[in-house]
Protein backbone atom coordinates (compact mmCIF):
# COMPACT_ATOMS: atom_id res chain seq x y z
CA UNK A 1 0.00 0.00 0.00
CA UNK A 2 2.63 2.49 0.99
CA UNK A 3 4.90 1.92 -1.99
CA UNK A 4 2.24 2.80 -4.51
CA UNK A 5 1.27 5.77 -2.40
CA UNK A 6 4.82 7.06 -2.32
CA UNK A 7 5.16 6.73 -6.08
CA UNK A 8 1.96 8.66 -6.70
CA UNK A 9 2.73 11.25 -4.16
CA UNK A 10 6.25 12.00 -5.33
CA UNK A 11 5.17 12.04 -9.00
CA UNK A 12 2.32 14.38 -8.22
CA UNK A 13 4.51 16.72 -6.22
CA UNK A 14 7.30 16.67 -8.76
CA UNK A 15 4.98 17.87 -11.51
CA UNK A 16 3.46 20.49 -9.31
CA UNK A 17 6.81 21.94 -8.35
CA UNK A 18 7.81 22.10 -11.96
CA UNK A 19 4.90 23.97 -13.45
CA UNK A 20 2.95 25.51 -10.63
CA UNK A 21 5.45 26.26 -7.89
CA UNK A 22 3.47 29.18 -6.54
CA UNK A 23 0.60 26.80 -5.79
CA UNK A 24 2.10 26.05 -2.41
CA UNK A 25 0.20 24.66 0.53
CA UNK A 26 -1.99 27.01 2.53
CA UNK A 27 -3.80 28.29 -0.56
CA UNK A 28 -7.47 27.87 -1.23
CA UNK A 29 -9.20 30.23 1.12
CA UNK A 30 -12.69 30.94 -0.17
CA UNK A 31 -14.66 33.85 1.17
CA UNK A 32 -18.27 34.39 0.14
CA UNK A 33 -19.47 37.71 1.50
CA UNK A 34 -23.13 38.62 1.44
CA UNK A 35 -23.65 37.29 -2.04
CA UNK A 36 -26.98 37.74 -3.83
CA UNK A 37 -27.45 36.01 -7.15
CA UNK A 38 -30.30 37.31 -9.25
CA UNK A 39 -31.32 36.17 -12.72
CA UNK A 40 -33.46 38.25 -15.03
CA UNK A 41 -36.21 36.05 -16.39
CA UNK A 42 -39.25 36.75 -18.54
CA UNK A 43 -41.30 37.06 -15.37
CA UNK A 44 -38.91 39.56 -13.84
CA UNK A 45 -35.92 39.15 -11.56
CA UNK A 46 -35.53 35.79 -9.85
CA UNK A 47 -33.41 35.60 -6.70
CA UNK A 48 -31.54 32.32 -6.81
CA UNK A 49 -29.32 32.92 -3.80
CA UNK A 50 -29.81 35.50 -1.07
CA UNK A 51 -27.26 36.80 1.41
CA UNK A 52 -24.86 33.91 1.23
CA UNK A 53 -22.05 34.12 3.81
CA UNK A 54 -19.38 31.49 3.81
CA UNK A 55 -15.76 31.20 4.85
CA UNK A 56 -13.87 28.12 3.74
CA UNK A 57 -10.42 27.50 5.15
CA UNK A 58 -7.59 26.15 3.01
CA UNK A 59 -7.73 22.38 2.83
CA UNK A 60 -11.30 22.11 4.06
CA UNK A 61 -13.70 19.66 2.43
CA UNK A 62 -17.06 21.42 2.40
CA UNK A 63 -20.32 20.02 1.08
CA UNK A 64 -23.12 22.32 -0.07
CA UNK A 65 -26.23 20.33 0.74
CA UNK A 66 -29.74 21.22 -0.25
CA UNK A 67 -32.82 20.27 -2.26
CA UNK A 68 -32.80 20.76 -6.00
CA UNK A 69 -33.44 24.36 -6.97
CA UNK A 70 -31.97 25.80 -3.78
CA UNK A 71 -29.22 27.54 -5.68
CA UNK A 72 -26.32 25.43 -4.44
CA UNK A 73 -25.02 24.84 -7.94
CA UNK A 74 -25.54 28.49 -8.74
CA UNK A 75 -23.49 29.49 -5.74
CA UNK A 76 -20.77 27.14 -6.88
CA UNK A 77 -20.88 28.65 -10.36
CA UNK A 78 -20.19 32.01 -8.77
CA UNK A 79 -17.12 30.61 -7.06
CA UNK A 80 -16.10 29.06 -10.39
CA UNK A 81 -16.53 32.45 -12.05
CA UNK A 82 -19.20 31.39 -14.54
CA UNK A 83 -21.88 33.54 -12.92
CA UNK A 84 -21.52 37.04 -11.52
CA UNK A 85 -23.26 37.85 -8.25
CA UNK A 86 -25.66 40.80 -8.24
CA UNK A 87 -24.44 41.96 -4.84
CA UNK A 88 -21.70 40.95 -2.48
CA UNK A 89 -18.17 39.90 -2.87
CA UNK A 90 -16.33 36.70 -3.59
CA UNK A 91 -12.66 36.27 -2.75
CA UNK A 92 -10.34 33.36 -3.32
CA UNK A 93 -7.09 33.78 -1.42
CA UNK A 94 -7.92 37.43 -0.97
CA UNK A 95 -8.40 38.09 -4.68
CA UNK A 96 -11.84 38.95 -6.08
CA UNK A 97 -13.06 36.34 -8.58
CA UNK A 98 -13.24 37.94 -12.03
CA UNK A 99 -13.98 34.85 -14.10
CA UNK A 100 -13.18 31.17 -14.47
CA UNK A 101 -9.56 30.26 -13.86
CA UNK A 102 -7.27 27.30 -13.48
CA UNK A 103 -6.84 27.93 -9.74
CA UNK A 104 -10.41 26.66 -9.32
CA UNK A 105 -10.76 23.26 -10.95
CA UNK A 106 -14.26 22.11 -11.76
CA UNK A 107 -15.77 18.65 -11.99
CA UNK A 108 -19.18 18.70 -13.64
CA UNK A 109 -22.10 16.36 -13.22
CA UNK A 110 -21.58 14.56 -16.53
CA UNK A 111 -20.69 14.83 -20.22
CA UNK A 112 -18.02 17.42 -19.66
CA UNK A 113 -15.06 15.61 -21.21
CA UNK A 114 -14.01 16.68 -24.69
CA UNK A 115 -15.36 13.78 -26.76
CA UNK A 116 -12.85 14.39 -29.58
CA UNK A 117 -9.85 14.13 -27.29
CA UNK A 118 -8.56 10.87 -25.92
CA UNK A 119 -8.67 10.35 -22.16
CA UNK A 120 -4.98 11.22 -22.00
CA UNK A 121 -5.42 14.44 -24.01
CA UNK A 122 -8.38 15.47 -21.88
CA UNK A 123 -6.25 15.32 -18.76
CA UNK A 124 -3.29 16.98 -20.49
CA UNK A 125 -5.42 19.93 -21.59
CA UNK A 126 -5.04 21.97 -18.39
CA UNK A 127 -1.24 21.65 -18.20
CA UNK A 128 -1.03 22.53 -21.91
CA UNK A 129 -3.09 25.66 -21.32
CA UNK A 130 -0.79 26.49 -18.42
CA UNK A 131 2.03 26.68 -20.93
CA UNK A 132 3.68 23.39 -20.09
CA UNK A 133 5.27 21.66 -23.07
CA UNK A 134 3.45 18.75 -24.74
CA UNK A 135 5.83 16.15 -23.37
CA UNK A 136 5.52 17.40 -19.81
CA UNK A 137 1.74 17.68 -20.18
CA UNK A 138 1.54 14.10 -21.31
CA UNK A 139 3.65 13.00 -18.38
CA UNK A 140 1.40 14.91 -15.97
CA UNK A 141 -1.58 13.31 -17.65
CA UNK A 142 -0.20 9.82 -17.19
CA UNK A 143 0.55 10.49 -13.53
CA UNK A 144 -3.00 11.61 -12.89
CA UNK A 145 -4.55 8.79 -14.87
CA UNK A 146 -2.68 6.29 -12.75
CA UNK A 147 -3.85 8.22 -9.71
CA UNK A 148 -7.47 7.54 -10.67
CA UNK A 149 -6.67 4.01 -11.82
CA UNK A 150 -7.25 4.57 -15.52
CA UNK A 151 -3.74 4.15 -16.95
CA UNK A 152 -5.02 1.46 -19.26
CA UNK A 153 -7.48 3.82 -20.90
CA UNK A 154 -5.11 6.64 -21.84
CA UNK A 155 -5.79 6.33 -25.57
CA UNK A 156 -9.50 5.58 -25.36
CA UNK A 157 -12.12 8.14 -26.28
CA UNK A 158 -14.40 9.22 -23.41
CA UNK A 159 -17.57 7.88 -25.01
CA UNK A 160 -16.21 4.34 -24.79
CA UNK A 161 -15.94 4.63 -21.00
CA UNK A 162 -18.61 4.00 -18.37
CA UNK A 163 -20.13 6.94 -16.51
CA UNK A 164 -18.03 6.29 -13.42
CA UNK A 165 -14.84 6.09 -15.42
CA UNK A 166 -15.68 9.31 -17.23
CA UNK A 167 -16.12 11.06 -13.90
CA UNK A 168 -12.76 9.79 -12.74
CA UNK A 169 -11.19 11.23 -15.89
CA UNK A 170 -12.99 14.48 -15.05
CA UNK A 171 -11.46 14.45 -11.58
CA UNK A 172 -8.01 13.70 -12.97
CA UNK A 173 -8.41 16.52 -15.50
CA UNK A 174 -9.38 19.04 -12.85
CA UNK A 175 -6.59 17.96 -10.49
CA UNK A 176 -3.90 17.93 -13.19
CA UNK A 177 -4.02 21.72 -13.04
CA UNK A 178 -3.15 21.71 -9.33
CA UNK A 179 -6.10 23.89 -8.40
CA UNK A 180 -6.09 25.35 -4.92
CA UNK A 181 -9.86 24.90 -4.89
CA UNK A 182 -11.63 21.90 -6.37
CA UNK A 183 -15.27 22.53 -7.24
CA UNK A 184 -17.47 19.49 -7.70
CA UNK A 185 -21.02 19.92 -8.94
CA UNK A 186 -22.90 16.72 -8.04
CA UNK A 187 -20.17 14.73 -9.76
CA UNK A 188 -21.62 11.36 -8.77
CA UNK A 189 -25.28 12.30 -9.13
CA UNK A 190 -25.75 10.41 -12.39
CA UNK A 191 -24.07 7.21 -11.21
CA UNK A 192 -25.70 4.12 -9.77
CA UNK A 193 -25.56 3.72 -5.98
CA UNK A 194 -22.84 1.08 -5.97
CA UNK A 195 -20.51 2.98 -8.25
CA UNK A 196 -21.24 6.16 -6.32
CA UNK A 197 -20.04 4.70 -3.01
CA UNK A 198 -16.88 3.49 -4.65
CA UNK A 199 -16.30 6.86 -6.25
CA UNK A 200 -16.72 8.59 -2.89
CA UNK A 201 -14.13 6.36 -1.29
CA UNK A 202 -11.87 6.82 -4.27
CA UNK A 203 -12.22 10.59 -4.12
CA UNK A 204 -11.24 10.69 -0.45
CA UNK A 205 -8.17 8.60 -1.16
CA UNK A 206 -7.09 10.89 -3.97
CA UNK A 207 -7.87 13.99 -1.97
CA UNK A 208 -5.72 12.73 0.89
CA UNK A 209 -2.76 13.27 -1.43
CA UNK A 210 -3.71 16.84 -2.27
CA UNK A 211 -5.52 18.22 0.73
CA UNK A 212 -6.67 21.16 -1.32
CA UNK A 213 -9.92 22.96 -0.61
CA UNK A 214 -12.96 21.10 -1.95
CA UNK A 215 -16.40 22.54 -2.42
CA UNK A 216 -18.78 19.71 -3.23
CA UNK A 217 -22.41 20.19 -4.20
CA UNK A 218 -24.84 17.38 -3.40
CA UNK A 219 -28.42 16.70 -2.37
CA UNK A 220 -27.46 13.40 -0.75
CA UNK A 221 -26.99 13.71 3.01
CA UNK A 222 -25.09 10.40 3.30
CA UNK A 223 -22.65 11.59 0.68
CA UNK A 224 -22.22 14.92 2.45
CA UNK A 225 -21.52 13.34 5.83
CA UNK A 226 -19.22 10.69 4.41
CA UNK A 227 -17.07 13.12 2.47
CA UNK A 228 -16.91 16.41 4.23
CA UNK A 229 -15.41 18.26 7.17
CA UNK A 230 -18.30 20.65 7.05
CA UNK A 231 -21.80 20.59 5.66
CA UNK A 232 -23.33 23.86 4.60
CA UNK A 233 -27.08 23.39 4.31
CA UNK A 234 -29.16 25.52 1.93
CA UNK A 235 -32.91 25.94 1.65
CA UNK A 236 -34.90 26.76 -1.44
CA UNK A 237 -36.72 29.85 -2.72
CA UNK A 238 -34.81 31.94 -2.23
CA UNK A 239 -31.64 29.93 -1.79
CA UNK A 240 -30.17 30.66 1.61
CA UNK A 241 -27.62 29.09 3.88
CA UNK A 242 -29.56 27.81 6.88
CA UNK A 243 -27.07 25.62 8.73
CA UNK A 244 -23.36 24.95 9.00
CA UNK A 245 -22.55 21.55 10.50
CA UNK A 246 -19.09 20.22 11.43
CA UNK A 247 -18.53 16.57 10.67
CA UNK A 248 -16.19 15.20 13.26
CA UNK A 249 -15.59 11.76 11.84
CA UNK A 250 -12.08 10.48 11.68
CA UNK A 251 -10.21 10.09 8.44
CA UNK A 252 -9.38 8.02 6.51
CA UNK A 253 -12.98 7.01 5.98
CA UNK A 254 -14.08 3.82 4.32
CA UNK A 255 -17.43 2.64 3.06
CA UNK A 256 -18.05 0.66 6.28
CA UNK A 257 -18.45 4.00 8.01
CA UNK A 258 -21.77 4.48 6.23
CA UNK A 259 -23.40 1.82 8.40
CA UNK A 260 -21.62 2.58 11.66
CA UNK A 261 -23.51 3.83 14.76
CA UNK A 262 -21.42 6.99 14.82
CA UNK A 263 -22.45 7.79 11.25
CA UNK A 264 -26.12 7.06 11.99
CA UNK A 265 -26.06 9.24 15.10
CA UNK A 266 -24.53 12.09 13.17
CA UNK A 267 -27.00 11.69 10.34
CA UNK A 268 -29.90 11.80 12.81
CA UNK A 269 -28.47 14.94 14.33
CA UNK A 270 -28.03 16.54 10.92
CA UNK A 271 -31.54 15.67 9.82
CA UNK A 272 -32.99 17.12 13.01
CA UNK A 273 -30.98 20.29 12.62
CA UNK A 274 -31.90 20.62 8.96
CA UNK A 275 -35.59 20.16 9.77
CA UNK A 276 -35.44 22.70 12.56
CA UNK A 277 -33.59 25.22 10.42
CA UNK A 278 -35.88 24.66 7.47
CA UNK A 279 -38.92 25.35 9.63
CA UNK A 280 -37.20 28.39 11.07
CA UNK A 281 -36.44 29.64 7.57
CA UNK A 282 -40.06 29.18 6.53
CA UNK A 283 -41.30 31.07 9.60
CA UNK A 284 -39.00 33.96 8.85
CA UNK A 285 -40.20 33.89 5.28
CA UNK A 286 -43.85 34.00 6.38
CA UNK A 287 -43.26 36.81 8.83
CA UNK A 288 -41.86 38.92 6.04
CA UNK A 289 -44.92 38.51 3.83
CA UNK B 1 -2.41 5.23 0.03
CA UNK B 2 -2.81 3.58 -3.30
CA UNK B 3 -5.91 3.82 -5.41
CA UNK B 4 -7.87 0.67 -5.92
CA UNK B 5 -8.59 0.36 -9.61
CA UNK B 6 -10.20 -3.07 -9.44
CA UNK B 7 -13.94 -2.63 -9.12
CA UNK B 8 -14.12 0.28 -11.53
CA UNK B 9 -12.51 -1.50 -14.42
CA UNK B 10 -15.25 -4.07 -14.39
CA UNK B 11 -17.97 -1.54 -14.97
CA UNK B 12 -17.41 -0.57 -18.54
CA UNK B 13 -20.92 0.22 -19.61
CA UNK B 14 -21.44 2.44 -22.58
CA UNK B 15 -22.76 5.92 -22.49
CA UNK B 16 -24.43 6.88 -25.72
CA UNK B 17 -22.95 10.05 -27.13
CA UNK B 18 -25.26 12.95 -27.53
CA UNK B 19 -23.41 14.14 -30.58
CA UNK B 20 -25.10 11.66 -32.85
CA UNK B 21 -28.23 13.67 -33.35
CA UNK B 22 -27.08 16.61 -35.30
CA UNK B 23 -29.51 17.96 -37.80
CA UNK B 24 -28.07 19.60 -40.83
CA UNK B 25 -29.11 22.42 -43.03
CA UNK B 26 -29.17 21.40 -46.60
CA UNK B 27 -28.73 23.82 -49.43
CA UNK B 28 -31.73 24.24 -51.68
CA UNK B 29 -29.66 23.57 -54.74
CA UNK B 30 -28.32 20.38 -53.31
CA UNK B 31 -30.76 18.12 -55.06
CA UNK B 32 -27.97 15.88 -56.17
CA UNK B 33 -26.69 15.14 -52.71
CA UNK B 34 -28.91 13.11 -50.46
CA UNK B 35 -26.58 12.00 -47.69
CA UNK B 36 -27.21 14.24 -44.75
CA UNK B 37 -25.40 15.07 -41.57
CA UNK B 38 -23.98 12.43 -39.32
CA UNK B 39 -25.93 9.85 -41.25
CA UNK B 40 -22.73 10.01 -43.20
CA UNK B 41 -21.01 8.30 -40.32
CA UNK B 42 -23.72 5.70 -40.19
CA UNK B 43 -23.33 5.20 -43.91
CA UNK B 44 -19.59 4.83 -43.50
CA UNK B 45 -20.07 2.22 -40.81
CA UNK B 46 -22.55 0.42 -43.02
CA UNK B 47 -20.13 0.56 -45.90
CA UNK B 48 -17.41 -1.02 -43.82
CA UNK B 49 -19.82 -3.78 -42.94
CA UNK B 50 -20.74 -4.21 -46.57
CA UNK B 51 -17.08 -4.79 -47.32
CA UNK B 52 -17.21 -7.93 -45.24
CA UNK B 53 -17.21 -11.07 -47.37
CA UNK B 54 -20.36 -12.23 -45.63
CA UNK B 55 -22.24 -9.65 -47.66
CA UNK B 56 -21.08 -10.80 -51.08
CA UNK B 57 -24.61 -11.90 -51.92
CA UNK B 58 -25.88 -8.37 -51.62
CA UNK B 59 -23.05 -7.19 -53.83
CA UNK B 60 -24.02 -9.70 -56.48
CA UNK B 61 -27.59 -8.43 -56.38
CA UNK B 62 -26.41 -4.85 -56.79
CA UNK B 63 -24.24 -5.72 -59.78
CA UNK B 64 -27.03 -7.78 -61.30
CA UNK B 65 -29.42 -4.85 -60.95
CA UNK B 66 -27.06 -2.66 -62.94
CA UNK B 67 -26.50 -5.31 -65.58
CA UNK B 68 -30.24 -5.60 -66.10
CA UNK B 69 -30.49 -1.85 -66.68
CA UNK B 70 -27.67 -1.91 -69.23
CA UNK B 71 -29.34 -4.82 -71.02
CA UNK B 72 -32.67 -3.02 -71.21
CA UNK B 73 -30.86 0.04 -72.54
CA UNK B 74 -29.10 -2.12 -75.12
CA UNK B 75 -32.28 -3.82 -76.32
CA UNK B 76 -34.16 -0.53 -76.48
CA UNK B 77 -31.38 1.18 -78.42
CA UNK B 78 -30.76 -1.66 -80.86
CA UNK B 79 -34.48 -2.01 -81.64
CA UNK B 80 -35.02 1.76 -81.90
CA UNK B 81 -37.73 1.57 -79.31
CA UNK B 82 -40.28 4.38 -79.46
CA UNK B 83 -42.66 4.19 -76.53
CA UNK B 84 -43.03 7.88 -75.64
CA UNK B 85 -39.30 7.70 -74.76
CA UNK B 86 -37.51 7.68 -78.10
CA UNK B 87 -34.39 5.56 -78.42
CA UNK B 88 -33.70 6.17 -82.13
CA UNK B 89 -31.00 8.70 -81.32
CA UNK B 90 -29.66 6.90 -78.27
CA UNK B 91 -26.44 5.01 -78.95
CA UNK B 92 -26.33 1.51 -77.54
CA UNK B 93 -23.92 0.51 -74.76
CA UNK B 94 -21.53 -1.23 -77.12
CA UNK B 95 -21.12 1.90 -79.22
CA UNK B 96 -20.68 4.01 -76.09
CA UNK B 97 -18.12 1.57 -74.71
CA UNK B 98 -16.12 1.56 -77.94
CA UNK B 99 -16.18 5.34 -78.11
CA UNK B 100 -15.13 5.55 -74.46
CA UNK B 101 -12.07 3.40 -75.14
CA UNK B 102 -11.24 5.61 -78.12
CA UNK B 103 -11.60 8.70 -75.94
CA UNK B 104 -9.23 7.25 -73.38
CA UNK B 105 -6.41 7.59 -75.86
CA UNK B 106 -7.39 11.12 -76.90
CA UNK B 107 -5.52 13.96 -75.31
CA UNK B 108 -8.37 16.47 -75.49
CA UNK B 109 -10.56 14.16 -73.40
CA UNK B 110 -8.09 14.46 -70.52
CA UNK B 111 -7.76 18.17 -71.16
CA UNK B 112 -11.53 18.53 -70.62
CA UNK B 113 -11.32 16.59 -67.37
CA UNK B 114 -8.28 18.55 -66.27
CA UNK B 115 -10.02 21.87 -66.85
CA UNK B 116 -13.05 20.80 -64.88
CA UNK B 117 -10.93 19.53 -62.02
CA UNK B 118 -8.93 22.74 -61.97
CA UNK B 119 -12.09 24.84 -61.72
CA UNK B 120 -13.43 22.59 -58.97
CA UNK B 121 -10.17 22.81 -57.07
CA UNK B 122 -10.00 26.61 -57.17
CA UNK B 123 -13.69 27.22 -56.51
CA UNK B 124 -14.06 24.56 -53.86
CA UNK B 125 -10.85 25.56 -52.11
CA UNK B 126 -12.08 29.15 -51.88
CA UNK B 127 -15.51 28.02 -50.71
CA UNK B 128 -13.99 25.88 -47.95
CA UNK B 129 -11.78 28.63 -46.59
CA UNK B 130 -14.32 31.45 -46.89
CA UNK B 131 -17.29 29.26 -45.95
CA UNK B 132 -15.79 27.92 -42.74
CA UNK B 133 -14.43 31.34 -41.77
CA UNK B 134 -17.84 33.00 -42.31
CA UNK B 135 -19.62 30.15 -40.56
CA UNK B 136 -17.40 30.32 -37.49
CA UNK B 137 -17.77 34.09 -37.28
CA UNK B 138 -21.54 33.82 -37.54
CA UNK B 139 -21.72 31.02 -35.03
CA UNK B 140 -19.57 32.80 -32.48
CA UNK B 141 -20.64 36.40 -32.81
CA UNK B 142 -24.18 37.68 -32.91
CA UNK B 143 -22.96 40.90 -34.52
CA UNK B 144 -21.22 39.03 -37.34
CA UNK B 145 -24.33 36.91 -37.82
CA UNK B 146 -26.52 40.00 -38.08
CA UNK B 147 -24.25 41.41 -40.78
CA UNK B 148 -23.75 38.26 -42.83
CA UNK B 149 -27.08 36.45 -42.45
CA UNK B 150 -29.17 38.85 -44.59
CA UNK B 151 -26.85 38.30 -47.55
CA UNK B 152 -27.05 34.58 -47.15
CA UNK B 153 -30.81 34.57 -46.82
CA UNK B 154 -31.19 36.62 -50.00
CA UNK B 155 -28.55 34.91 -52.11
CA UNK B 156 -28.96 31.31 -51.02
CA UNK B 157 -32.27 30.59 -52.76
CA UNK B 158 -30.85 31.76 -56.10
CA UNK B 159 -29.68 28.67 -58.02
CA UNK B 160 -26.15 28.82 -59.40
CA UNK B 161 -27.54 28.59 -62.94
CA UNK B 162 -29.38 31.86 -62.45
CA UNK B 163 -26.06 33.56 -61.77
CA UNK B 164 -24.63 32.67 -65.16
CA UNK B 165 -25.67 35.78 -67.14
CA UNK B 166 -24.55 38.20 -64.46
CA UNK B 167 -21.35 36.24 -63.84
CA UNK B 168 -20.48 36.45 -67.54
CA UNK B 169 -21.21 40.18 -67.54
CA UNK B 170 -19.23 40.91 -64.41
CA UNK B 171 -16.26 38.58 -64.49
CA UNK B 172 -13.23 39.51 -66.60
CA UNK B 173 -12.76 36.04 -68.07
CA UNK B 174 -14.92 33.08 -68.89
CA UNK B 175 -12.82 30.96 -66.57
CA UNK B 176 -13.46 33.39 -63.70
CA UNK B 177 -17.20 33.35 -64.27
CA UNK B 178 -17.37 29.55 -64.22
CA UNK B 179 -15.20 29.40 -61.09
CA UNK B 180 -17.38 32.03 -59.46
CA UNK B 181 -20.56 30.08 -60.13
CA UNK B 182 -18.99 26.90 -58.82
CA UNK B 183 -17.74 28.72 -55.75
CA UNK B 184 -21.21 30.08 -55.00
CA UNK B 185 -22.73 26.65 -55.26
CA UNK B 186 -20.30 25.16 -52.75
CA UNK B 187 -20.28 28.13 -50.41
CA UNK B 188 -23.77 28.07 -48.89
CA UNK B 189 -23.95 24.49 -47.67
CA UNK B 190 -20.51 24.92 -46.11
CA UNK B 191 -21.40 28.20 -44.38
CA UNK B 192 -24.73 26.99 -43.06
CA UNK B 193 -23.45 23.67 -41.80
CA UNK B 194 -20.53 25.39 -40.11
CA UNK B 195 -22.86 27.85 -38.37
CA UNK B 196 -25.05 25.00 -37.27
CA UNK B 197 -22.11 23.02 -35.93
CA UNK B 198 -20.57 25.96 -34.12
CA UNK B 199 -23.86 26.92 -32.51
CA UNK B 200 -24.24 23.38 -31.17
CA UNK B 201 -21.14 23.69 -28.99
CA UNK B 202 -22.14 22.35 -25.57
CA UNK B 203 -21.93 25.09 -22.96
CA UNK B 204 -20.49 22.72 -20.38
CA UNK B 205 -17.48 22.03 -22.59
CA UNK B 206 -16.77 25.74 -23.00
CA UNK B 207 -17.04 26.15 -19.25
CA UNK B 208 -14.78 23.17 -18.64
CA UNK B 209 -12.19 24.61 -21.01
CA UNK B 210 -12.36 28.03 -19.37
CA UNK B 211 -11.90 26.62 -15.89
CA UNK B 212 -8.88 24.73 -17.22
CA UNK B 213 -7.36 28.04 -18.22
CA UNK B 214 -8.16 28.10 -21.96
CA UNK B 215 -8.11 31.42 -23.82
CA UNK B 216 -10.76 32.33 -26.40
CA UNK B 217 -8.44 31.22 -29.20
CA UNK B 218 -7.79 27.91 -27.45
CA UNK B 219 -11.52 27.38 -26.97
CA UNK B 220 -12.08 27.96 -30.67
CA UNK B 221 -9.35 25.51 -31.59
CA UNK B 222 -9.91 22.81 -28.99
CA UNK B 223 -13.64 22.99 -28.33
CA UNK B 224 -15.68 24.87 -30.93
CA UNK B 225 -14.04 23.64 -34.15
CA UNK B 226 -13.72 19.98 -33.23
CA UNK B 227 -17.27 19.99 -31.94
CA UNK B 228 -18.54 21.53 -35.15
CA UNK B 229 -16.51 19.22 -37.33
CA UNK B 230 -19.12 16.51 -37.98
CA UNK B 231 -21.49 19.17 -39.22
CA UNK B 232 -18.76 20.94 -41.19
CA UNK B 233 -17.74 17.71 -42.90
CA UNK B 234 -21.35 17.08 -43.87
CA UNK B 235 -21.40 20.59 -45.32
CA UNK B 236 -18.17 19.96 -47.20
CA UNK B 237 -19.56 16.81 -48.78
CA UNK B 238 -22.82 18.51 -49.76
CA UNK B 239 -20.83 21.50 -50.99
CA UNK B 240 -18.77 19.25 -53.26
CA UNK B 241 -21.93 17.83 -54.81
CA UNK B 242 -23.37 21.27 -55.42
CA UNK B 243 -20.01 22.48 -56.75
CA UNK B 244 -20.14 19.89 -59.54
CA UNK B 245 -23.76 20.67 -60.23
CA UNK B 246 -22.91 24.36 -60.60
CA UNK B 247 -19.72 23.76 -62.54
CA UNK B 248 -21.57 21.74 -65.14
CA UNK B 249 -24.20 24.41 -65.57
CA UNK B 250 -21.46 26.98 -66.09
CA UNK B 251 -19.48 24.82 -68.50
CA UNK B 252 -22.47 23.93 -70.62
CA UNK B 253 -23.35 27.54 -71.22
CA UNK B 254 -19.91 29.01 -71.56
CA UNK B 255 -16.36 27.77 -71.77
CA UNK B 256 -14.12 26.06 -74.29
CA UNK B 257 -12.93 23.18 -72.21
CA UNK B 258 -14.36 21.17 -69.40
CA UNK B 259 -16.41 18.03 -69.13
CA UNK B 260 -19.65 20.00 -69.24
CA UNK B 261 -18.59 21.67 -72.46
CA UNK B 262 -17.54 18.25 -73.79
CA UNK B 263 -21.03 16.89 -73.11
CA UNK B 264 -22.91 19.83 -74.57
CA UNK B 265 -20.73 20.13 -77.66
CA UNK B 266 -21.23 16.40 -78.26
CA UNK B 267 -24.94 17.19 -78.54
CA UNK B 268 -24.47 20.16 -80.89
CA UNK B 269 -21.96 18.25 -83.03
CA UNK B 270 -24.23 15.17 -83.16
CA UNK B 271 -21.65 12.92 -81.52
CA UNK B 272 -24.23 11.23 -79.35
CA UNK B 273 -22.09 8.52 -77.72
CA UNK B 274 -19.97 11.30 -76.24
CA UNK B 275 -23.03 12.71 -74.44
CA UNK B 276 -23.33 9.56 -72.41
CA UNK B 277 -19.58 9.35 -71.84
CA UNK B 278 -19.65 12.93 -70.57
CA UNK B 279 -22.54 12.16 -68.26
CA UNK B 280 -20.88 9.10 -66.80
CA UNK B 281 -17.59 10.92 -66.34
CA UNK B 282 -19.38 13.76 -64.55
CA UNK B 283 -21.12 11.31 -62.26
CA UNK B 284 -17.93 9.39 -61.63
CA UNK B 285 -15.82 12.45 -60.91
CA UNK B 286 -18.49 13.98 -58.68
CA UNK B 287 -18.75 10.80 -56.63
CA UNK B 288 -14.98 10.48 -56.50
CA UNK B 289 -14.54 14.04 -55.23
CA UNK B 290 -17.24 13.63 -52.58
CA UNK B 291 -15.65 10.37 -51.51
CA UNK B 292 -12.26 12.08 -51.27
CA UNK B 293 -13.74 14.79 -49.06
CA UNK B 294 -15.30 12.22 -46.75
CA UNK B 295 -12.24 9.98 -46.63
CA UNK B 296 -9.98 12.97 -46.17
CA UNK B 297 -11.98 14.17 -43.19
CA UNK B 298 -12.54 10.72 -41.67
CA UNK B 299 -9.38 10.72 -39.51
CA UNK B 300 -10.62 13.93 -37.89
CA UNK B 301 -13.88 12.22 -36.92
CA UNK B 302 -12.35 9.07 -35.55
CA UNK B 303 -13.64 9.88 -32.06
CA UNK B 304 -17.19 9.78 -33.34
CA UNK B 305 -16.76 6.46 -35.08
CA UNK B 306 -15.24 4.94 -31.95
CA UNK B 307 -18.30 6.02 -30.02
CA UNK B 308 -20.60 4.45 -32.56
CA UNK B 309 -18.66 1.23 -32.67
CA UNK B 310 -18.59 0.40 -28.98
Amino acid sequence: MTTAATTHHSAVLEHRDRFRPRQAAGKGHVSVRNVDIVFDTHHGPHTAVQGAQLEIQPGEFVCLLGPSGCGKSTLMNVVAGFVKPRHGELLVDGQPVAGPGPDRGMVFQQHSLFPWKTVKDNVAFGPLMAGVGPREAESVSRTFLSLVGLSGYADAYPSTLSGGMQQRVGIARALANYPSVLLMDEPFGALDAQTRTMMQENLLEIWSEFRNTVLFVTHDIDEAIFLSDRIVVMSASPGRIIADIRVKLERPRQAELLTSPAFMALKRECLALIREQTLHAFEQQNRKH
Amino acid sequence: MSVKPGPFQASSAVVPSSTGERGVIQADGAATETVVGTDAVGAAVEASHARLPANWRRYLVRIAALVVAVMIWHLAAVNDLNLYLRFENVPNPVVVGTEFIAQLSSQTFYLHILHSMERIAIAYGLAVVIGIALGVMMGRSRFAEDIILPYIEILRPIPAVAWIPLAILMMPTEQASIVFITFLGALFPIVLNTVHGVEQTPKVLVRAARSLGASNAAILRHVVLPGALPSIVAGLAIGMGVAWFSLLAGEIISGQYGIGYFTWSAYTLVEYPKIIIGMLVIGGLGSLCTLLVRKGCAPLLRWQKEAGRS
